[in-house]
């Protein structure tokens, strides 16, 4: 090869960008569903389900932690996990839109985690065979704790869904009103398409059928209806987010904000 | 709160394999699945266990305290049945 270090370098330096976005759309998808969570904290309808949500709560901050780092590596601007959680604004968080919507009542908070965890469970266990072996390790630990979340929500979801008139009603206007926001998970862009010809993540679309299956197993169990789909695709992976994620991190990021440096 | 709605269960935590579930507690839950989960979030955060009994608190035969002096006072005066007048040899590490 002839060509200039320069010119060899920039594929590279392209490929470890998308890299980088893609652990950072994994880390901010961890951590925007962790904090919803913790925002139940004190209010959760009983003391058990108070320490349930806490504990999934820790789970996916805990991912999200060890992602933001990698994520920050990748990206060779010297920003740690705090950096990269506090100090960014709404248009750069590249979490699934679906995970920043509000908690609103215990059904919406449930139908939320149920198809996050699915489609997490889908992700982490492609994960496991990436060919980026740090990778590989976080989705490791990330499957076992997901299961976890997926068995409480999934859980939660035939409960309540197979439960009292009012419960099913609940749980149904959840359902119909967070669908929208599932085209976004298995509709992959170029950085999904990029990471998949790397062997560093799993192709989506493989994937979506799993997933699809899955959640009408569920629905069945707790005789709830799945909607229509709808095509529309929602864009918090590129930046894009509902009015929601902004409102939520002026309250997680007031902090570290106020207080630059602030330790405890 | 759904709390005074839904049963207690006592909780069983096995330590270790091996050894034995042991009493650690109560919780409410509305069934034995929510209960296990309900355990597991409560009572194993700080890797207590490897094993969880759930069981309704109302399902537990209890004995009547109005009747501890038959049942238990008898047994007060047979030091006999305690191991303490037996030797131990030193060899045996495990009793």
């Amino acid at each position: 090869m002839s060509a200039t270090p320069a010119l060899r370098s920039a594929p590279d330096a392209e490929q470890q960008q998308a890299h980088g976005r893609y652990v950072l759309r994994l880390a901010d998808t961890s951590l925007v569903l962790g904090q919803r969570l913790a925002e139940w904290l004190g209010h959760a309808p009983a003391l058990e389900e108070d320490l349930a949500l806490a504990n999934l709560s820790l789970d996916l901050i805990g991912q999200a932690r060890l992602l933001l780092t990698y994520a920050g590596e990748l990206e060779g601007r010297g920003r740690d996990e705090d950096a990269l959680a506090f100090l960014r604004d709404a248009p750069e968080f590249l979490n699934l839109t679906l995970a920043e919507q509000p908690n609103g009542d215990f059904a919406h908070t449930i139908v939320r985690q149920w198809l996050i965890d699915a489609w997490q469970l889908e992700i982490y266990a492609g994960l496991e065979h990436s060919s980026d072996n740090r990778l590989a390790a976080i989705a490791a630990k990330a499957l076992r704790e997901t299961r976890y979340h997926y068995r409480f929500s999934s859980g939660w979801l035939v409960r309540l869904g197979d439960g009292t008139a009012e419960s099913r009603q609940r749980m149904q206007g959840a359902l119909d009103e967070l669908w929208r926001f599932t085209a976004e998970l298995f509709s992959p862009d170029d950085i999904d398409e990029h990471m998949g010809r790397a062997a560093i993540a799993p192709a989506l679309p493989e994937l979506a059928p799993h997933w699809s299956a899955r959640i009408d197993q569920d629905l069945h169990a707790a005789t709830l209806t799945r909607p229509a789909a709808q095509p529309y695709p929602w864009h918090g992976k590129r930046g894009v987010h509902t009015e929601h994620l902004g409102h939520m991190l002026a309250e997680m990021q007031h902090l570290p904000r106020t207080y630059p440096g602030a330790l405890w | 709160m759904s709390e005074t709605d839904w049963p207690l269960f006592e909780v069983f935590i096995r330590s270790r394999s091996g050894l034995e579930h042991k009493h650690v507690g109560s919780l409410h839950a509305a069934d034995a699945r929510m209960a296990i989960e309900h355990a597991r979030d409560v009572y194993t955060r700080r890797q207590e266990g490897v094993s969880l009994w759930v069981v309704r608190s109302a399902d537990i035969v209890a004995s009547d305290p109005g009747e501890a002096d038959a049942l238990f006072e008898p047994a007060r005066d047979k030091v006999y049945r305690h191991p303490t007048f037996y030797a131990i040899p030193d060899e045996v590490k495990n009793l």
